[in-house]
C-alpha cells in the first residue's frame, strides 16, 4: 500500500496546493485593488452563464479579474479536497461520501425550496459532486500522522466556507463579508503551509537534527505574539481595503502633511472635496483615517518585534539554527512589506503594488506561523527540561537526547 | 346620485389661485477659484470603449463655462419635504453610452423611476449597474446588463445626496443621482443657469449643492413674482 506517512509526494502536493492558494490570494488582491469585486453580479453563474461556460469574449474589464478569481478558487477547492483524501487515506472515503451526499442533498433542497438561496444551492451541489468523487476512488493509501489529518479536514472545511463567503459577499453586496473572506484566506494559506511543513522530510528529521532545548527566554511566546500582531495587521489592512475608499491618507510618511492628521468633520469634508481621482472611490471617513494611522503604527511595532525575534533566536540558539535563519528572512520580508506599503501610497494605490503588498503580507504571516510551529517542536518548556535533566540513571533514556544519538 | 358641479368651484378656484401666485426661482451658479484640471481617462485596457470616442474622455468633477459658470449643481428647496410627486413624474433616463453614464449628475424625486439603459454596441458586451446608496430605506443594487437588455428600473424612497451608480466592468463609469423629497429642484446647465418652477409663496432655504465645490444655502421669500437668485460656490482651499 502506498504510504502517506513520510511520503515526499504528499508534501510536494501540499506545497503545490499552498502555492496555488497564494496565487488565488494574489488574484483576490487584484480584484480588490482594482475595485471590481462586484463586476460579476451573480454567483455562482456569471452573467447568467454557467461559470465554466462563460464566453471568453465577455471577460472584459473588471469581469476578467473577478471571473478568473472564481475559476482559480474552484481549482484550489478541488486540490484541497484531493489533499484531504490523500492525507487521510482510505479511511476518509466513507466520511467523504457521506459529506458529499449531504452537500448534494442540501444543494438540491436549496434549489427547490429556497429560491432566494439559489446561488448557494448550485454551489453546494457542485461541491457535493466533487467530494463524492473524492470519496469514491479506489486508491489504497495509509493516512498521514493524526495531527496532519486533522489539519487536512480543517482545510477541507475552510475552503468550502471560503467559497461560500466569496459568493455571499457578491450576492448580498456586503463589504464586511469581504473583510472576513480576506482574513480567512490568510489563515487558510497558513494552514496549507503547515500541512506542507508537517508532511515534509525536513520536519520528520527535525527532532533528530536539533535536540529539544529549554525555552528559557520565552522565544516560543515571542514568535507567537509577533505572528498574532501580523495577523492583526492583516485584518486592519483588509478592513481598510474593503472600505473601497482608496487612500484615506494620500501621503507618507506624513499624513496630510502632519505627523497626525486632523480628523474633525470639516477637515474630512475638505479631504473629500479635494479628491479628484478618476477611480472616484468612496468618500473618506475619520474612521478610515484612524485605521490607516493604526496600520502605520502597527507596521512599526511589527518591525521591532520581528527584529527582536531575529536577534533573540540568533543570540540564544545560534546563527545556524533554523529558527535564527528563518527569523532573519522574516526581517527581510517585513522590511520589504514596509517599502511596499510606502510605494502603495506614493503610487496612488497602483493595483500591482497594492496586490504585491497583500501577497508579501500573506508570506510574512505564513513565515511567522511556521516559525512558531517549529519553535514548539524544537523548544521545550524550562520545567520539562528540568524534569528531563533530573531523571534517575536507571530510568530509560528520555526523549530529547543530543543529536549524536539520533540515527 | 348626480353631483352638483358647484361643489368643485371653490377647490378649482383655490388651485387656480395657487397656480397663479406660484413663481419660479431662477439664477446662475458660478465657481470661484481655480478648479483642478480634468484628467484624461485611460481606456487603453478596453479598446472597444476607446474606439467609441473621437476624443479621449475626461473626468467631470468641475464642468465650467467661459465665465466660470458651473454645471451639475443641484439646486433645491431644503426645508420642503414630503411633497414628492415622484411616482407620477416622468422617469429619468440614465444611459450607458460610449462606456460612460449620461448624464453624469442628475436629480430625481423620491419614488420617481430611474431607467438605466445599455445603449452600447455589441463590441462592448456588458455592463453591470452597481448602485450603493447609504440612506436608510434605499437599497443597494447590483445587476448585470448585457447589450440590448431591457432597461433596469430603480427608484429610491428616501432623500439622499449623490447616490452613486457605477459600472465595475469599466471602472471609470460613474453617475450621481440626488434624490429630493419634493418637486422643487433643478440642475444647473453648462451655462450655470437653473430654474425651479411653480414654487408656492412662502419663505424657503435654497441650497446649491455640488459634489466637490460643497454647498451654499440662501434664504428667500417667494411671493407672486419670479425670484432671481445667484450662487457662487468655491473651489475648496488647497492642501
Amino acid at each position: 500500500m502506498a504510504r502517506s506517512v513520510n511520503n515526499p509526494w504528499l508534501s510536494r502536493y501540499a506545497l503545490f496546493t499552498a502555492i496555488a492558494t497564494l496565487a488565488l490570494i494574489a488574484l483576490g488582491g487584484v480584484v480588490t485593488s482594482k475595485d471590481v469585486g462586484m463586476a460579476v453580479p451573480d454567483w455562482p453563474n456569471s452573467y447568467g452563464y454557467n461559470m465554466f461556460l462563460f464566453p471568453v469574449s465577455k471577460w472584459a474589464g473588471g469581469v476578467l479579474y473577478e471571473h478568473t478569481h472564481r475559476l482559480v478558487a474552484t481549482v484550489v477547492g478541488v486540490l484541497v479536497v484531493a489533499l484531504t483524501r490523500w492525507t487521510c487515506g482510505r479511511i476518509a472515503c466513507k466520511p467523504l461520501i457521506v459529506i458529499g451526499l449531504l452537500e448534494l442533498g442540501a444543494g438540491f433542497g436549496m434549489l427547490h425550496y429556497y429560491p432566494a438561496l439559489k446561488g448557494a444551492g448550485y454551489f453546494m451541489s457542485g461541491i457535493g459532486v466533487v467530494v463524492l468523487l473524492a470519496g469514491s476512488n479506489w486508491f489504497q493509501n495509509k493516512p498521514a500522522a493524526p495531527l496532519v489529518q486533522k489539519l487536512a479536514w480543517l482545510a477541507f472545511a475552510l475552503v468550502q466556507i471560503q467559497g461560500l463567503l466569496g459568493g455571499l459577499r457578491v450576492v448580498l453586496h456586503d463589504d464586511s463579508i469581504g473583510i472576513f473572506h480576506a482574513a480567512l484566506a490568510q489563515l487558510f494559506f497558513v494552514l496549507l503551509c503547515a500541512i506542507a511543513l508537517c508532511t515534509s522530510r525536513w520536519w520528520g528529521n527535525l527532532s533528530s537534527a536539533f535536540a529539544p532545548v529549554a525555552d528559557n527566554h520565552g522565544l516560543r511566546r515571542l514568535l507567537l505574539v509577533t505572528t498574532l500582531l501580523i495577523f492583526g495587521q492583516l485584518i486592519l489592512g483588509a478592513t481598510i481595503r474593503h472600505q473601497h475608499a482608496g487612500l484615506a491618507i494620500p501621503d507618507f510618511p506624513l499624513a496630510y502633511h502632519k505627523i497626525w492628521p486632523p480628523m474633525d468633520a470639516a477637515s474630512v469634508s475638505l479631504y473629500n472635496q479635494q479628491r479628484v481621482d478618476a477611480a472616484d472611490p468612496n468618500p473618506i471617513t475619520a474612521l478610515q483615517i484612524g485605521l490607516q494611522m493604526a496600520h502605520r503604527l502597527f507596521a512599526l511595532m511589527i518591525f521591532c518585534a520581528v527584529v527582536l525575534c531575529a536577534w533573540a533566536t540568533r543570540r540564544y540558539l545560534g546563527a545556524r539554527h533554523p529558527l535564527a535563519k528563518f527569523s532573519l528572512g522574516w526581517v527581510g520580508l517585513i522590511f520589504l512589506q514596509i517599502v511596499l506599503g510606502a510605494v502603495t501610497i506614493w503610487s496612488n494605490k497602483a493595483a500591482d503594488i497594492a496586490t504585491t503588498h497583500v501577497v508579501v503580507g500573506a508570506l510574512s504571516l505564513a513565515n511567522g506561523a511556521l516559525l512558531t510551529v517549529v519553535s514548539f517542536r524544537v523548544l521545550i518548556s524550562p520545567c520539562v527540561a528540568v524534569q528531563t535533566s533530573t531523571t534517575p540513571a536507571s530510568s530509560p533514556a528520555p526523549s530529547g537526547q543530543p543529536a549524536t544519538s539520533a540515527k | 346620485m348626480k353631483i352638483n358641479p358647484r361643489f368643485f368651484i371653490i377647490p378649482a378656484l383655490v388651485a387656480g389661485l395657487q397656480a397663479a401666485t406660484a413663481a419660479d426661482i431662477t439664477g446662475t451658479i458660478t465657481l470661484s477659484g481655480t478648479p483642478p484640471e480634468a484628467q484624461v481617462i485611460d481606456m487603453s485596457s478596453q479598446p472597444a470603449c476607446a474606439s467609441l470616442h473621437t476624443e479621449p474622455l475626461k473626468t467631470q468633477f468641475y464642468v465650467t463655462g467661459p465665465n466660470h459658470e458651473l454645471k451639475d449643481v443641484v439646486v433645491y428647496l431644503k426645508n420642503v419635504t414630503g411633497k414628492s410627486t415622484g411616482p407620477s413624474a416622468p422617469p429619468l433616463l440614465l444611459d450607458q453610452k460610449g462606456c460612460e453614464y449620461i448624464p453624469y449628475v442628475s436629480a430625481v424625486q423620491t419614488g420617481q423611476k430611474i431607467l438605466v439603459r445599455n445603449s452600447d454596441p455589441a463590441a462592448v458586451p456588458l455592463h453591470n449597474v452597481d448602485v450603493t446608496p447609504t440612506a436608510e430605506g434605499n437599497k443597494p443594487i447590483n445587476k448585470a446588463q448585457m447589450t440590448g437588455a431591457s432597461d433596469i428600473e430603480i427608484s429610491f424612497p428616501t432623500a439622499e445626496n449623490f447616490v452613486r451608480f457605477k459600472c465595475d466592468v469599466h471602472p471609470w463609469m460613474f453617475s450621481y443621482v440626488t434624490v429630493v423629497d419634493s418637486p422643487y429642484f433643478s440642475m444647473s446647465a453648462k451655462d450655470g443657469t437653473f430654474k425651479i418652477s411653480n414654487v408656492p409663496p412662502g419663505k424657503y432655504t435654497v441650497e446649491a449643492l455640488h459634489r466637490k465645490a460643497g454647498k451654499v444655502d440662501k434664504e428667500i421669500e417667494v411671493k407672486d413674482t419670479n425670484v432671481k437668485l445667484d450662487f457662487t460656490l468655491e473651489v475648496p482651499a488647497g492642501k
